[in-house]
């Protein structure tokens, strides 16, 4: 019997937020969050082909050990502006910005996010900084590296620091009200009977990145403006020819950028979590611990930032809290593997192209986090620090981790947000096809960066040749995967298969509206009694609360 | 000798099979945990695979045991890791007693070294195979890193600071030497090599390499030129300024009470910020050297200063350049 | 469609849409001006921190610099921004109360005290720049360089050095002072501005018993910006001032 279609809304009114009002003042201007998502979508979409051009330029210039392709001065622009753009233009904003601002209302069954204008405000600010940071790009480049190490950028460079730390500082603001705006919502707007343990760990993993969005971020504000304002000024604050000491530089950028990295991830675990237990049809085993788990990550996050001053004249003591407090905060992340694995046992488990991310986030988390614990190994880290072993490592986590989930949980919720399915076949074939080429560009980094290749070398000894060829290689698939998707998402949105409002069957309150929702999500407020993750019959899940079309309980 | 753990550089000092060490433990580590997800991970996916379109699986909450058994496990493992590191770490960065010591200077793009028998080097260090060897590193103007692979050993050498690095060549050969912090046009083309010899092949090159002359030496001439000798005595033995002669490395007590220990970084403040550190009995009257003196000269009147250690009241022969100290060592306090 | 909980049919007229009611709403804005505060708290944090490092390193060209500040004008600005937070409060309470008369009097005393703080800040400022001591190159005409007094000379526009202190330490003190004083002032600024919309819409009669939120948290801005400056007055201006000035 087809039980849990009864959570599915009979068919729904014609009318959805896409099309309740159109010209580009409605869209411009606009107060709902769903909207604002989809502006977001577009712009970090903008960006990561940026980010992607500049990567390409990398690894074609990587194939040879000679410098050759690029000068070195323009090389060093390159991987510059490829991190500053990935860090903090699409990594940092892309699963909160849009998931998180299309589904947060949503899941804990509220009309909207707590402050729409300064959820507009944010996106401009977003835009604001993005677009002073590709002029700075355009008027010649930034070459000190995405982390400005002083004296170097205060002093020697001659690039567009000022114009990118302004358009970064920005920036900064967009994440911080983003960060506000899901914290007092979550607080304050959650549905009758939304408990806090009933809220879906997708909410709980936003509600620990906004905490590291705010105490984080104005840290990096105020580093970035003080760096502005010597290279303006001439002042000692970082230049210890006039004075300062680069060594507080590094402390006051780490204390945020540490942190950061965990901004970006913590949405992709929620993410997964939603993802196993959705379509294994089963409750996220050790809900509470995974809960928790964000927290204690968040938390944790903020302890370990000395762990990239290991070998740059840190004190031995320090460097041992560092490293002690950098295998502490590994902890968490593990109970959530083991977690999610555990949810799988005795489940029913759907290879829809949301799992594939799902499983592939798992298993390339757990490298990426695995050789985290080399790093956080001080011995090691002094003979791995600044290698590729290094960039290896921060790649699993943010391509193989953070962005596995970002594009499982784009397909998952893919027809709530513009009421088509993608295409599934070539949903799992570019999964596969990204996974492959992901491995095959970073494996092999592991093994140069241990045998000494240093990074942000664009030539580089003889001997590494065949690890980067290899590397440049999986690049190209890799590349070539992402453009599929990026393909036939947009084919869908005009000749995709019209979506049911809950094409899944599942039980959350986001799939209890129409796809795609009407402006105000839910015609009445639910009143939520189930737990998070019933997938059982409707009678146990009854849904109190008026519908479109009431819905009838068998 | 090739390392014995796979796809790792060759291994060329005391450290490198220790730090080799605990790489593998990693690695065996991460290879357990990751082949024994994956491996749950497939058999949990084929064998709980959906099979009607309309099942629904029976609800597990948890299992507290479960959770504190792979909560405990992986922290013990964990810290077995961190202990282990630490240890071999603490090791990597505490420089022995009796090194050998050597210069170097890191500018935008070159390593420039200068051992303290005399002999420079560019992107180039000899030294000999079996012997503790400290650097003293700084650099011009921005942050490098002195990093070798095969010793397994690197550090950042900060513009304002000293800072040192040491290891002990196991082997003879020729090594990669790389810039590993990032300092612009051409931060990979500042890469040179360690060329590790025999004791025997060392001192012929010594000898080889002897027109320079050593940074002692060049430090005395500096200390004569810039007039530190009308304070602190053409060997140091004081005056209207504080005694050098022994100085290095003693706990030096400064007006206001606290002391603090004569090293490296300490002299090179004095001489850049006099005022910062006066020792007690002295008065403010020593200028600042700051924009007058380079990284080079600072490390040779180092040299110099250091030097001064020996106080024996027999004038040696100075066979390789070293100068000698003659005469006692009290501080001899001057008039405010 | 009924909505689950107000008893009009679209409630108070400030109730905004996605709210379920004023409470909710009040809740909302109250707890987001907290979280903002504590991102501000970070954000100066940074400078504290430079602040008490330097500070620790250059412990006499500290309370050289700090003497030659004007404690005056200090002294009467903290005095000036106390009292606004005095009547910011009043204006709050008198909002709860429904008095809008003295609400709105209050409102004017605080932005006419908070203007205060920022003319004598431009005064004070002035001064610096007329001595020479703006930092690096921030004035490209009128690079950082004091006259410096000798021993004995009594002249206050002369920098005293104490101790050990050099000049060039001393320009350290007067980048993190421009930076926090220049920043808490660009805050004050902002306040005023939110205080004036405040104040615009008092006099429309738009808060009341039932809808203060606006008043309180803007209140809560104004309390924050007030206790910058108390931790900034002691930290910048009263170094060293037991010593004798010299």
């Amino acid at each position: 019997m087809k039980e849990f279609e009864a959570f599915d809304l009979p068919q729904p009114s014609k009318v959805n937020y896409i099309n309740a009002q159109y010209g580009l003042k409605s869209w411009l201007l606009t107060k709902d969050h769903k909207r604002i998502a989809l502006l977001y979508l577009g712009s970090i979409t903008f960006f990561f082909f940026i980010g992607g051009l500049y990567a390409m330029m990398i690894r074609l210039e990587l194939l040879t050990p000679q410098g050759d392709l690029l000068q070195s001065t323009t090389y060093n622009k390159v991987f510059t502006q490829h991190g500053i753009i990935m860090v903090f233009f699409f990594l940092i904003p892309s699963i909160p910005a849009t998931l998180g601002n299309f589904l947060v209302p949503m899941m804990i069954g509220a009309k909207d996010l707590a402050f729409p204008r300064i959820n507009l405000l944010s996106w401009y600010i977003y835009m604001a900084g993005g677009l002073i940071t590709i002029y700075a790009l355009l008027a010649g480049g930034v070459d000190t590296g995405w982390t400005f190490y002083t004296p170097f950028s205060t002093t020697f460079s001659n690039s567009y620091v000022v114009a990118a730390g302004l358009g970064i500082f920005i920036n900064g603001f967009s994440s911080i009200l983003t960060g506000l705006n899901f914290i007092v919502t979550i607080h304050t707007m959650r549905a009758p009977g939304m408990t806090w343990f009933r809220l879906p760990l997708f909410i709980w993993s936003h509600y620990a990145t906004s905490l590291v969005m705010i105490l984080g971020t104005p840290v990096i504000a105020i580093t970035v403006l003080l760096l502005a304002f010597e290279r303006v000024a001439r002042v000692g604050i970082f230049d210890p020819a006039l004075g300062g000491d680069p060594i507080l530089f590094q402390h006051l950028f780490w204390f945020y950028s540490h942190p950061a990295v965990y901004i970006m991830v913590l949405p992709s675990m929620g993410v997964v979590s939603e993802l196993i237990a959705n379509f294994s049809r089963k409750n996220i085993f050790g809900y509470k611990f995974v809960a928790f788990s964000s927290l204690a990550i968040a938390v944790f996050g903020f302890l370990v930032w000395g762990h990239h001053l290991f070998v740059a004249s840190q004190s031995v003591y320090a460097g041992m809290i560092f490293s002690f407090l950098s295998f502490a905060v590994a902890i968490p992340s593990a109970i959530k593997v083991f977690n999610w694995t555990a949810t799988l046992y005795k489940s029913s488990i759907s290879f829809d192209t949301p799992m594939l991310y799902a499983l592939g986030f798992i298993g390339l988390f757990t490298v990426g986090g695995m050789t985290g614990l080399f790093l956080a190994a001080v011995a090691v880290d002094v003979h791995l620090s600044d290698t590729y072993f290094i960039v290896a490592h921060f790649h699993y986590i943010m391509v193989g981790g953070a962005l596995m989930g970002y594009l499982g949980g784009l397909h998952y919720w893919w027809p709530k947000i513009s009421g088509r399915m993608y295409p599934e076949g070539w949903g799992r074939f570019s999964a596969l096809v990204i996974f492959v080429g992901f491995n095959l560009t970073f494996l092999p980094q592991f093994v140069a960066g241990y045998l000494g290749m240093p990074r942000r070398y664009h030539a580089y000894p003889p001997e590494f040749q065949v690890f980067n060829v290899l590397s440049s290689a999986g690049a190209s698939i890799l590349g070539f995967g992402m453009l599929i998707p990026a393909i036939y998402f947009v084919w869908s949105m005009r000749y995709g298969k019209v979506a049911e409002s809950n094409p899944w069957h599942l039980p959350g309150l986001e799939w209890r509206t129409q796809s795609p929702p009407p402006t105000e999500n839910f015609e009445a407020t639910p009143i939520v009694t189930w737990e998070a993750y019933e997938f059982a019959p409707p009678e146990e899940t009854q849904v109190v609360g008026k519908f479109a079309g009431e819905l009838e309980t068998a | 000798m090739q390392s014995w753990v796979p796809l790792a550089p060759e291994s060329a000092s005391t450290m490198s099979w220790k730090v080799d060490a605990i790489y593998f433990y990693l690695s065996g580590v991460t290879l357990f945990f990751t082949l024994l997800i994956s491996a749950i991970l497939i058999f949990f996916v084929i064998r709980y695979r959906r099979r009607t379109p309309y099942e629904i699986p029976r609800p597990i909450a948890g299992s507290h045991k479960l959770e504190t058994l792979w909560t405990v496990i992986p922290f013990l493992i964990a810290m077995t890791i961190f202990g282990w590191s630490a240890k071999v770490y603490f090791e990597q960065y505490s420089p022995p007693q009796n090194a050998m010591e050597v210069y170097v200077v890191g500018k935008q793009w070159m390593w420039k070294i200068q051992h303290s028998t005399g002999q420079r080097e560019i992107n180039e260090l000899h030294v000999p195979v079996g012997k503790k060897i400290k650097l003293i590193m700084t650099t011009e103007d921005v942050i490098h890193d002195f990093f070798v692979p095969a010793f397994r050993m690197k550090a950042d050498v900060v513009p304002g600071k000293y800072t040192t690095e040491w290891f002990e060549a196991t082997k003879t050969g020729t090594y990669h030497l790389f810039c590993a912090e990032y300092c612009g046009m051409n931060h990979s083309g500042m890469i040179g090599s360690v060329v590790v010899m025999e004791s025997r092949e060392f001192d012929n090159w010594l000898s080889g390499n002897t027109n320079n002359t050593t940074p002692a030496v060049a430090g005395q001439q500096l200390f004569q030129t810039l007039g530190c000798v009308s304070c602190h005595g053409a060997n140091g033995e004081g005056g209207r300024g504080p005694t050098l002669a022994g100085l290095f490395g003693r706990q030096t007590m400064l007006a206001g009470g606290q002391t603090v220990r004569a090293d490296e970084a300490y002299i090179r403040e004095s001489i850049l910020n006099p005022q910062a550190k006066l020792v007690e009995g002295f008065g403010p009257i020593m200028p600042t050297f700051q924009g007058q003196i380079s990284e080079d000269q600072l490390m040779q009147i180092l040299a110099f200063i250091k030097s001064l250690q020996v106080t024996n009241p027999v004038q040696a022969t100075a066979a390789n350049g070293q100068p000698t100290v003659t005469g006692a060592s009290q501080p001899r306090p001057s008039q405010k | 469609m009924s909505h689950a909980a107000s008893a009009e049919p679209h409630g108070h007229p400030a109730l905004q849409h996605h709210f379920e009611n004023m409470e909710q709403q009040r809740e909302a804005g109250t707890l987001g001006m907290w979280v903002f505060l504590v991102t501000e708290i970070m954000f100066f944090g940074g400078m504290f921190l430079a602040y008490t490092l330097y500070r620790s390193a250059y412990p006499s060209a500290f309370a050289s610099a700090s003497n030659h500040l004007d404690i005056t004008m200090g002294a009467v600005n903290t005095g000036v921004l106390i009292l606004s937070s005095f009547t910011m409060a009043m204006s709050v309470y008198f909002t709860q109360i429904g008095k809008s008369r003295p609400q709105i009097l209050c409102l004017i005393a605080t932005i006419i005290l908070g203007l205060t703080f920022l003319g004598i800040k431009a005064v004070e400022y002035r001064q610096k720049y007329e001595d020479s001591l703006i930092p690096g190159r921030l004035i490209p005409t009128r690079p950082f360089n004091p006259a410096v007094a000798y021993e004995g000379e009594v002249n206050e526009h002369k920098l005293h050095l104490i101790g050990n202190a050099t000049v060039h330490q001393v320009e350290l003190f007067y980048w993190i002072y421009f930076a926090m004083t220049g920043m808490h002032a660009l805050h004050m600024i902002i306040g005023a501005g939110l205080l004036t919309f405040l104040l615009y819409f008092s006099i429309k009669g738009r808060y009341g018993p039932e809808y203060h939120s606006p008043v309180e948290v803007i209140g809560l801005y104004w309390h924050f910006v007030d206790i910058v400056w108390i931790f900034l007055f002691p930290l910048l201006y009263l170094l060293g001032r037991h010593l004798e000035h010299v």
